[in-house]
């Protein structure tokens, strides 16, 4: 047993969850970089409306699996995906299947804040105004502002929506990035180690806004920190030189590991 | 001796000095061994000082002298002139000296030589021969006890090493000294021969005047008419246009298919190809202009009816902008390049396509530095000059049809400082004040260009 304090959140309702419908899933996912293979065939299920955590340490595949269900990895030439993963059932990699309308559907919050070099307004309203979601401009102020509320940032920024966005401070920039995920009204949101780059205070209030958002949203998070996963998700992953080692419930992830390398990492043995 | 062989023994003093160096400081590190000291510098430090401070000196005293010498031999030469011969004006003084130099090598006599001249002659002689003599010995004195003292001086303490850092340190400001002085002494230059063309015609006649028509009158008559710029400014901003007009589509999207949209092995082959087209001389994209874009225009012009000049400000023009294709596509491309992937993530996060988020952030992002290259493209446009000798026609008027021959700033330097001329004549200086007006444009668009470039490299950092 390890003795590492971990606080839990609300974490309570796990039954409950458990009659929640398959969102994501993956089916012998292997993803290539070149000729070398980095993921060793995947499985897993993403259920409606909960937070899952990947952890895992560097290298060990949980940023490209995160990558392979909004295929992000498309954009990187020598990488190569096989396997099945669907969203509602679906074959994502399907070739009748829009990338573009699928990256509409399963947004993506990235390790380093990446506003665009545009105003604060504009950088909400280019997913919306990209997919038509609006007709005219009264919708669009309500689309930015719903977002950005969203994101709990309407109260800091609704005086200055003509700012730059990069203007913003690191926290306040993630944050945006998040109200402009929402903006095109994803079902599922993942994020890449979406507060590495943060400070404490910019930090914890994100993991607020990821408790407030899975009411409504799907979320995969990775991380590095694993109080972090502890506190903001559902189900934890853990992953290893490629391999998806163990997946469960949070609470039984950090109270009773079932694999040895699973409790060696959170135990801080290695990583 | 020869200055080639004076510079040689130079570098085997050099070379020599080096060993030298070399040699004892390794002595000095082996005998200080046994107690334990180190020599702060490496012992190529010591010989690259030793070497430095043998040849430099010397070196200097050789260009001193050398500046020095014609004068003061001349003066002497002068003073020992029987007073009956001494020139009275400046003039005759010049022409007496290089007679008396000729008279001295025995090349180029015009005519029978007088006694009083063969005797200055051999004065001159004599002269010539002791000055290099004295110098020749001063730089062997100075070499020696230079390297003789810095030679003393190597102990281990002597921080060889930090002294050749300075060293070099003079040498790279005195470089870039040099090239800064070149473009003060050129815009001088120019400023003083575009200052005595207007006192011959009025700035304004100039700068504003619209007939460019210089007769050629003789210096000191009044009334000089027809130096009007404006026919050329016109003409060279039309080509340039012209030119940015097919340069700026065609180079743009070659960077954004280069920087986007090609597999790196596509790029690496393409890239450097294109670039070929900046390294082809400008006076063969003027015959080609000629020969083949002009007739081909013609051709075209008259199948739809239009009368196209061969020659002509639409000819130049576009072969101008194949020229300048290379500087927008290889800049451009660099630039996009430089958008961080994290911008493209963003975009392709949110369900963009991929010409979605080129238009709609990377281009955008990437736009002052585009404008950048484009400002850079446009002042070569601007300041080129063969092409449009050939295909532009000639013909300094003031027409806002590019199908008719013009003439631009460039073509006019030319023409009017090729040929049988007076260089007193505002008929030529007139090369001086178009020049300098040239490069005013050019460097205020460079000038635009950099500040533009400098702020967007500030963007993501």
């Amino acid at each position: 047993m390890n003795t590492m304090q971990v606080s839990f959140g609300e974490k309570k309702d796990n039954a409950a969850q458990a009659e929640h419908a398959v969102k994501m899933s993956a089916r012998d996912v292997k993803v290539f970089y070149g000729d070398n293979e980095a993921l060793h065939g995947i499985n897993m299920d993403i259920l409606e409306n909960e937070v899952i955590a990947f952890i895992g340490p560097s290298g060990c595949g949980k940023s490209t699996f995160l990558r392979c269900l909004n295929r992000m990895n498309d954009t990187i030439d020598t990488a190569r995906v096989t396997g099945l993963v669907t969203l509602d059932g679906k074959d994502i990699y399907d070739r009748s299947l829009d990338v573009v309308q699928l990256r509409a559907q399963v947004g993506m919050v990235f390790q380093k804040p990446n506003p665009f070099p545009k105003s604060i307004f504009e950088n909400i309203a280019y997913g919306p105004r990209l997919h038509g979601l609006v007709d005219n401009k009264r919708d669009l102020d309500e689309v930015v502002e719903s977002s950005l509320r969203r994101a709990g940032l309407w109260d800091e920024v609704k005086d200055r929506l003509e700012a730059p966005g990069t203007g913003l401070s690191g926290g306040q920039q993630q944050r945006l990035c998040i109200a402009r995920a929402i903006a095109v009204s994803p079902e599922v949101i993942l994020m890449d180690e979406p507060c590495s780059a943060l400070d404490p205070i910019a930090t914890s209030i994100i993991e607020e806004l990821i408790d407030e958002l899975k009411g409504s949203y799907t979320i995969a998070i990775v991380t590095h920190n694993m109080q972090q996963a502890a506190r903001v998700s559902d189900k934890t992953a853990f992953f290893h030189l490629g391999n998806l080692v163990e997946l469960n419930d949070t609470r039984e992830i950090f109270t009773n590991p079932q694999d040895s390398r699973t409790e060696d990492y959170i135990t801080g043995r290695f990583g | 001796m020869s200055n080639l062989v004076l510079m040689t023994l130079l570098l085997m003093v050099m070379a020599l000095a080096y060993q030298l160096g070399l040699t004892r400081s390794k002595r000095v590190a082996v005998t200080t061994n046994g107690t334990g000291f180190r020599m702060h510098s490496r012992p190529t430090y010591h010989g690259m000082l030793v070497a430095f401070w043998a040849v430099v000196p010397a070196a200097a005293i050789f260009a001193v002298w050398s500046l020095a010498q014609p004068g003061i031999i001349n003066a002497l030469v002068l003073a020992q002139l029987p007073p009956e011969f001494q020139p009275t004006t400046d003039t005759e003084q010049r022409i007496l000296l290089r007679r008396l130099a000729n008279l001295a090598s025995g090349f180029g006599l015009t005519e029978e030589a007088a006694d009083y001249e063969l005797a200055a002659a051999a004065y001159l002689n004599q002269l010539h021969g002791i000055g290099r003599t004295l110098m020749t010995a001063l730089m062997a004195a100075v070499a020696a006890t230079a390297l003789v003292l810095a030679w003393r001086r190597i102990e281990p303490h002597l921080r060889a090493r930090n002294q050749m850092e300075s060293i070099i340190r003079w040498l790279l400001i005195i470089c870039s000294t040099v090239a800064i002085l070149t473009t003060v002494g050129i815009v001088l230059s120019m400023l003083g021969e575009a200052f005595r063309f207007f006192t011959f015609v009025n700035p304004l006649d100039f700068f504003f005047g619209t007939t460019w028509n210089p007769r050629f009158s003789t210096v000191g008559t009044d009334g000089q008419t027809g130096f009007g710029m404006l026919p050329l400014l016109w003409g060279t901003l039309m080509i340039a246009l012209i030119a940015l007009a097919v340069a700026i589509p065609v180079g743009l999207m070659a960077a954004i298919y280069m920087a986007e949209y090609a597999p790196s092995k596509v790029r690496s082959t393409a890239k450097p190809i294109i670039e070929v087209l900046a390294g082809i001389p400008t006076i063969v994209y003027g015959f080609f202009a000629l020969i083949t874009v002009g007739p081909f225009l013609n051709q075209l012009g008259a199948s739809f009816g239009l009368e196209i000049r061969t020659t002509s400000a639409l000819t130049a023009g576009v072969v101008m902008g194949i020229m300048i294709i290379p500087f927008i596509s290889s800049l451009s491309d660099d630039i996009i390049t430089q958008v961080p992937k994290a911008m493209r993530d963003g975009s392709l996060g949110l369900g963009a396509t991929k010409s979605e988020t080129i238009r709609k952030v990377v281009l955008p992002a990437a736009l002052p530095g585009i404008v950048g290259a484009i400002l850079l493209a446009a002042s070569r446009a601007i300041g080129e000059t063969m092409i449009v000798v050939l295909a532009a026609g000639n013909s300094p008027v003031l027409t806002a049809n590019p199908f008719e021959a013009v003439s631009t700033m460039t073509v006019t330097i030319v023409n009017q400082l090729t040929g049988d001329l007076d260089f007193a004549s505002p008929q030529s200086l007139v090369a001086f004040a178009l020049g300098l007006t040239l490069f005013v444009i050019t460097l205020l668009l460079n000038v635009v260009a950099l500040v533009i470039v400098r702020k967007y490299r500030e963007q993501y950092e």
